[in-house]
């Protein structure tokens, strides 16, 4: 055992090797970071040098499940992508499935959509920005405005019966007209948030400490993000406003009037910022939906299609085609045609894609997610490189990485 | 001005010569059959090009035609031009005995992890990827799961028999 | 004395002038009860709702859970929300070891209790597979209202417990079935 002056001894030494970098293992169970990811980080003292990265430890063959369920079963596995938004993810697959069975969608059902997906949107942006603050010491914004959250499960359990994984909607539409609780809802949604957001934006967005920590932390310039394959807030903070809502319009977002705010460093402050105004873009887009339903003619919530979506019972019991086509769809022995088909939709953290290879058979031959987390976490250790290890922690965060996106 | 998929392939075509053979597409996305010495060459044209800016690897995976003799295992390549929106696809395919690659990570470094996760599912080996190894399964795991030989649910599990569940 | 105040209920005993003489396991078993600390292994959606159970709506903290300790080594309850993947199997292991003696488990969730509805090459079918579980929490995910009901239930496992159960012939068997040592 050395005593205390000999260590110091060899410490002041000239003639010892060079000391080597530390390793920090910022573990798959950390308190700070969102989901099970782990970090080995290569450390100077407190500057980061690299970082290698293991993921994984969630995965759950959602591909593999895929080609065994038939098309209305996996929206159910689609829910637990990005939990945080799940109506995003389910709307997104029936899209797809749409597409592939070519299906016409009512401009009602297309309005009642963007309003759910606008709620979602708002619903994860809040969680991403008050962890966010969590991370940097601030739990009151938290508290105050998962409060808000609830509000939106309430609207969701009025729409479908479930707060978090919603399994919302069928191929087709919705599986049940919006009740008239749940405009007033949303109404009263509409009133109440923007008090509750403006306190958050005002004890985070001009705070001397909050902003100290997160200006010029975790910066990408553009080539590299678009190098990379970011999508989404991530990429808008870099500077480019690539939106799918606006370049590849679905659900009729072309009639809807929103702007696309676009940050210019690419690093914390501007990630955090670009996602608060995304909210204030998304209440406006909820109200635009919810005046475009009015105009609508009253009490459609489905397309038309007796081959795709079920028949009403009083008809199933009555007429012989409306009984096969209801035991076909249950069974999921649909006419799918062969073809291969990809969608993306605007998801929160980005493009969330499906790609759907059908063979005529009533499951899918091949199902892939492209995720947006998967593809923009890579970036990680080039972003937190030269950096402290509490910036790490920050940038992180302000990535908004949910692990059941990360590994499918 | 929409462009259409025609005009891409002339243009490609005048470019490059005869690279690929298009295959039909119902739902209008240009979709073509490349060969694997062919990929590199192609997507890295494409990358370079001014006119059209194809500058986003939109996601890339595996498929697994255990049908196709020769031609069993490939990989799909989506890539997107944000400014012309314009989306492409392309397949490529080798033999189960021998399936190879080329690695896109020079061109794209989005494509790094995507490879890792099509080589960890179906066992596609890419020339020149700077670490391939497993990502989302165990490091220990010598099988492929994706592949459509690979059963979906553990057979050494205890409490749910398929006898009870009707398999 | 503010009649709004709530006590617990004083376990049986005899009262008299200035000693109240019970049963120390009693006595123990409330203290322990009231003070929770629990450990939140939250992997995926359960953890959302668990979020939700720990914010001020379904607020956790009234249970005498306010401190969520994130090292084992002084937690008091295992909380494992959310699948667990085979990948993540020896983590949680090395987790549930790392804790010291009491300590619980509660999984909360279809995935944590039973695999869930991923039942594939790899995910873990229930972690009762690799550590002992007090309390399972169904549900996918479980409203926070039935997570609070699984604390619950913990709690009542925990006042009612001997203090002489860690070291008896029954629990001692058990955690040579799961190779604890």
């Amino acid at each position: 055992m050395k005593t205390n002056l000999e260590y110091k001894a060899e410490f002041l030494n000239p003639d010892m090797p060079e000391i080597p970098y530390s390793t920090l293992n910022l573990g798959p169970t950390h308190p700070a970071t969102h989901g099970i990811f782990q970090n080995v980080l290569k450390m100077d003292g407190e500057r980061i040098i690299s970082g290698e990265q293991t993921i994984g430890y969630i995965h759950r063959a959602f591909e593999k499940i895929a080609e065994r369920r038939p098309f209305y079963q996996i929206t159910v596995l689609t829910d637990r992508l990005n939990y945080c938004s799940a109506p995003i993810n389910n709307i997104g697959w029936h899209l797809t499935v749409e597409k592939l069975l070519k299906i016409e969608i009512p401009k009602r059902v297309d309005y009642m959509r963007v309003m759910v997906m606008e709620l979602a949107r708002i619903a994860d942006h809040l969680i991403c920005n008050s962890i966010l603050g969590v991370d940097t010491g601030a739990l009151t914004g938290f508290t105050y405005v998962y409060q808000m959250r609830e509000k939106i499960y309430e609207i969701y359990e009025e729409i479908c019966g479930a707060r978090l994984t919603t399994n919302m909607g069928r191929v087709g539409g919705f599986e049940r007209d919006f009740t008239p609780k749940v405009f007033d809802l949303t109404r009263t949604f509409l009133i109440e948030f923007p008090k509750v957001w403006r306190q958050f934006e005002n004890l985070l967005s001009r705070n001397r400490i909050f902003m100290d920590r997160t200006i010029g932390t975790g910066p990408i310039s553009v080539e590299r993000a678009l190098n990379y394959g970011f999508t989404g807030p991530n990429l808008r903070a870099a500077g480019i406003d690539y939106d799918i809502r606006s370049s590849d319009p679905y659900c009729s977002y072309e009639e809807f009037k929103f702007d696309i705010p676009v940050g210019t460093t690419g690093d914390t402050y501007d990630r955090f910022v670009v996602r608060n105004e995304e909210i204030w873009q998304s209440l406006s887009l909820v109200e635009q939906a919810m005046q475009k339903i009015e105009t609508c003619e009253n009490g459609i919530f489905h397309a038309d299609e007796d081959r795709y979506y079920l028949p009403p019972k009083q008809e199933v019991y009555r007429n012989m085609e409306a009984l096969i086509y209801h035991f076909k769809i249950i069974m999921g022995e649909i006419e799918a045609p062969k073809g291969e088909v990809y969608k993306a939709v605007e998801g929160a953290n980005g493009e969330l894609g499906f790609y759907l290879i059908s063979d005529g058979g009533r499951t899918p031959y091949r199902l892939h997610f492209r995720r947006p987390c998967f593809v923009y976490y890579q970036a990680f250790p080039e972003m937190v490189q030269g950096q402290m290890l509490s910036d790490a922690i920050v940038i992180m965060s302000s990535m908004n990485v949910i692990a059941g996106e990360l590994d499918s | 001005m929409s462009i259409t998929n025609e005009e891409i392939i002339s243009y490609i075509e005048t470019n490059l010569g005869s690279v690929f053979e298009v295959q039909q597409d119902n739902y209008g996305v240009l979709t073509a059959e490349v060969p694997v010495h062919q990929l590199y060459k192609l997507v890295n044209f494409l990358y370079k090009d001014l006119t059209y800016k194809f500058n986003n690897l939109v996601t890339l995976c595996g498929v697994h035609y255990p049908d196709n003799k020769g031609k069993e295992i490939g990989a799909v390549y989506h890539i997107q031009s944000m400014t012309h929106r314009i989306l492409i696809r392309f397949k490529v395919f080798a033999p189960i005995e021998k399936p190879e690659l080329p690695s896109l990570t020079g061109i794209y470094a989005a494509a790094n992890w995507m490879e890792r996760e099509t080589y960890d599912f179906y066992g596609i080996q890419f020339l020149g990827h700077p670490n391939l190894k497993r990502i989302l399964n165990m490091d220990e795991m010598t099988d492929f799961p994706m592949r459509k030989e690979f059963p979906l649910e553990d057979p050494y599990r205890q409490d749910k028999s398929d006898f009870h569940f009707g398999r | 004395m503010n009649s709004q105040i709530q006590m617990t209920e004083a376990p049986p005993g005899v009262e008299g002038q200035g000693f109240f003489a019970t049963r120390l396991d009693s006595v123990v078993g409330l203290a322990r009860k009231n003070s929770i600390w629990p450990l939140p292994f939250a992997t995926s959606c359960c953890g959302i709702e668990f979020m939700a159970t720990m914010a001020s709506h379904y607020d956790l903290a009234r249970f005498g859970s306010e401190r969520m300790s994130f090292t084992p080594r002084q937690a008091d309850l295992l909380m494992v929300m959310g699948t667990i993947a085979k990948k993540m199997g020896p983590v949680l292991r090395q987790v549930y070891e790392q804790m010291a003696e009491p300590r619980w488990v509660i999984a909360v969730g279809a995935c944590a209790s039973s695999g869930g509805i991923f039942d594939t090459y790899s995910v873990l079918q229930g972690i009762d597979l690799i550590i002992p579980v007090d309390v399972y929490v169904p549900g996918c995910p479980p409203r926070p209202e039935q997570i609070i009901d699984g604390v619950m239930r913990i709690q009542d496992l925990i006042g009612k417990e001997s203090i002489r159960r860690r070291n008896s012939e029954e629990y001692k068997k058990l955690m040579e079935e799961y190779m604890i040592k």
